[in-house]
């Protein structure tokens, strides 16, 4: 706010003989008056207005989209309602994708912030080569998707994978990656934490530097340890940020689709749908079955799934957050 | 107006059609010199081309090619998909594959009809017939076809004591499933090996010699009625699950790949272009040959078709490009380049073709078998417009008994019909 008072005083005072008619200072003051209380608008408008062309527009077309038979190559169909919902709503695909999006997503997530916070309280402290520690973190971030889901189909294959090997070494049965629909949900959930664990964690990180350290310091001084002084001073004064990071993470998490999609050699999501999600479904009825009229009501139900994911994500970590 | 829908995907295939020129009154023919045209050519896997575009751009000064190769056939397919529905974006020359080739002949106005008395009879028939729609009009050229046979392990097989040279092999397992599926009952008692890959292989190879499969030419859907169908399902499982003849792997997938160094199965179904990928994930191991045979008689697996879509500002020159690279002459050089197998019987005539031997089979004349295989092909099955759909909802189910044992074969068709009720 003292920006916004201060600004015309300053222009004023940088011309001290500046002795134009009145009436133009009159118009370069109600510009300048323009100009600050507009500006700031002006300045943030390209991002609103990319959205509104990007984001808004695809988003109420989909909706229409969602309402007509409309096939990929031929266009537009008739409409047809809320026909599409029915089906959709009314098929087991869609019941199995959603519990297998929220299965990756809880997977994947919730040990993701986790480690990332614990992580993160480690990178704080002081340790040598600080910086090659950070930087290390977030290697796996650099590494592609799909260079990622090649090496991870070699550690993760049924029957001549890595992983497997090394439990046959310690006499545990093979576990069958690409059959049962847990085991494979766990596989991708590490493909998906694999890469974005270290950064979140610099996120962590780097709200964790800006707690004052006076705070520890007084704390020490109390006598709180290490443990209780990153219970009751780090996790707080972390909130906006764990909110931040839960959120993107459910948004990230509940449209996961290059990992799955990458898991095998189809990328349909397996042929018992174990790890098919919403996006792959989406993707399925829009461009194999060409029914795009079913794959926007697919993408409309993905969007009320993630806002309401959104919501109680909020309410939970505030939750958190507020209780010390 | 698709772009809104589609917008992201489309994002990075927009711009390919539109050149620099605005050339009007661009002469037709490929040789008329005059304005430079650029032509782009999408297709991908191999096609062996590379070379054959060198040599075109030489011969037609005038002509320049771009070339751009998706990694699989499917991201292919996905990319002309969102081409035509976008009405822009695609490429002058279009290679499709056969298995989808079906779902663009829904949509013949939106490519250029390339019939004319100068390709007449260059093609097999049943090559020719698949791209023709009912009112006369070729939407694809044919490039490469491929015929089956079958290779197998002569070292597993002599092992085990059974006949191992090509002949004696291929007289052994018989010309029909029956056959080859009691031979390999008699295999695996006396081996460790499996007999063959995957259930979900053979599958291809039993549903292209069912004439109408999935969909009858008036546009019923009757794969779930079908009792060809039906029966072929049945038989490949028994034979897979309860003989246990099949290695339960999922074809193409990281363990299909990794099983080719080691000595799990005896047998595969190997469509021409199939030697270059068995030599590449069996590199290292001896003993690989191939039988002039494949049960239940001919059969075609794959091959590949030049479209030239109808947005493209150069469509003539396309056709002449496209017209000239199915040539036999043409094709024989991509088969020598990349193993694809030519569809112009011209070709067959050719000793760069008839005299053609595969070092890591043994030596085995492959020229003169895949001639013998693709002569005997008879027919191309009936593929309406949902035939990828469909096949790919059966494979599923084969899948879920053959290689996950999610499920057994009863209630995995159960859920296939179901699948096929959802197509609308």
């Amino acid at each position: 706010m003292s920006t916004v008072t201060d600004a015309p005083t300053r222009t004023r005072g940088r011309r001290p003989d500046d002795d134009r008619p009145p009436r133009r200072i009159g118009l370069s003051q109600r510009l300048g008056t323009w100009d600050v209380k507009l500006s700031p608008y002006l300045y943030i408008s390209p991002f609103f207005v990319l959205f509104a062309i990007t984001g808004l527009f695809p988003l109420l077309y989909t909706a229409y989209v969602s309402m007509h038979d409309w096939d990929q190559i031929m266009g537009q169909g008739e409409f047809v309602g809320l026909e599409h919902f029915r089906f959709v709503l009314g098929h087991s695909d869609f019941w199995v994708s959603l519990r297998n999006t929220i299965s990756i997503f809880l997977l994947s997530s919730v040990p993701q912030v986790l480690v990332a916070i614990t992580l993160a309280a480690l990178l704080d402290s002081n340790l040598r080569a600080r910086t090659f520690w950070r930087m290390g973190v977030l290697l796996p971030y650099v590494v592609a998707p799909v260079a990622v889901s090649l090496i991870f189909s070699n550690l993760f294959a049924d029957r001549f994978g890595l992983v497997n090997a090394a439990l046959g070494l310690i006499g545990v049965e093979p576990i069958r990656w690409h059959s049962d629909p847990l085991a494979s949900h766990v596989a991708i959930a590490t493909m998906v934490n694999f890469r974005w664990t270290g950064y979140n964690a610099l996120i962590f990180l780097a709200a964790m530097q800006a707690i004052p350290r006076d705070l520890y310091e007084s704390a020490w001084i109390d006598g709180a340890g290490r443990v209780r002084q990153f219970f009751s001073i780090t996790v707080p004064m972390l909130r906006p940020t764990i909110i931040f990071v839960a959120i993107t993470s459910t948004i990230g998490g509940l449209q996961i689709f290059d990992e799955p999609r990458l898991f095998d050699q189809y990328g349909r999501g397996g042929a018992g749908s174990q790890w098919k999600t919403l996006t792959i479904y989406l993707y399925e009825l829009g461009w194999t079955q060409s029914n795009f009229g079913r794959a926007s009501a697919v993408a409309w139900l993905l969007f009320l799934v993630i806002v309401a994911f959104g919501l109680v994500n909020l309410a939970v970590t505030r939750r958190i957050a507020d209780t010390r | 107006m698709l772009i809104g829908v589609a917008g992201l995907a489309l994002a990075g295939c927009a711009g390919g059609g539109d050149d620099d020129a605005p050339d009007g009154q661009a002469g037709g023919g490929g040789g008329g010199g005059g304005d430079q045209v650029t032509l782009t050519v999408a297709t991908f896997n191999e096609f062996g081309y590379e070379e054959l575009f060198e040599q075109y751009m030489t011969e037609n000064p005038n002509i320049t090619i771009e070339h751009t190769k998706a990694d699989t056939a499917d991201n292919a397919r996905d990319a002309l998909r969102n081409s035509l529905g976008a009405n822009a974006g695609a490429a002058d020359i279009e290679a499709v594959e056969v298995d989808w080739l079906v779902e663009f002949m829904q949509y013949p106005d939106k490519f250029a009809d390339l019939s004319s008395p100068e390709v007449e009879g260059r093609w097999l028939d049943w090559k020719v017939d698949a791209a023709t729609t009912d009112d006369g009009k070729l939407i694809g050229y044919g490039t490469d076809i491929g015929p089956e046979a079958i290779c197998y392990r002569a070292d597993l097989v002599e092992a085990a004591g059974f006949p191992s040279d090509r002949e004696g092999f291929a007289e052994w397992i018989g010309d029909s499933w029956d056959s080859y599926f009691a031979a390999g009952r008699e295999f695996v008692a006396a081996s460790d090996a499996a007999w063959y890959d995957s259930a979900g292989a053979l599958w291809q190879g039993m549903t292209n010699q069912i004439e109408v499969p999935y969909e009858t030419p008036e546009g019923e859907i009757v794969a779930a009625t079908n009792p060809e169908v039906r029966a072929a399902y049945d038989a490949v499982l028994k034979a897979s699950v309860e003989d246990g003849l099949s290695a339960h792997l999922g074809q193409w997938s990281t363990d299909w790949a990794q099983s080719f160094q080691g000595d799990e199965f005896a047998t595969m179904l190997c469509p021409g272009w199939m030697l270059g990928i068995i030599e590449g994930n069996a590199a290292g191991v001896e003993g690989w040959d191939i039988a002039n045979v494949v049960p239940g008689g001919g059969g075609n697996w794959g091959g590949s078709y030049l479209t030239v879509p109808a947005q493209g500002d150069h469509v003539e020159e396309a056709i002449a490009l496209a017209q000239w690279l199915t040539a036999p002459e043409q094709q024989i050089q991509a088969f020598l380049a990349k193993g694809t197998f030519p569809s112009q019987p011209a070709a067959y005539e050719d000793p760069a073709l008839v005299d053609s031997t595969n070092a890591f089979f043994n030596d085995a004349p492959t020229g003169q078998i895949f001639i013998d295989r693709a002569n005997a092909v008879e027919f191309q099955p009936y593929k309406g417009p949902n035939y990828f759909v469909i096949n790919t909802a059966i494979q599923d189910a084969i899948t879920r008994v053959d290689v996950d044992g999610s499920a057994d074969a009863e209630s995995s068709w159960a859920q296939f019909v179901s699948d096929v009720e959802a197509i609308g």
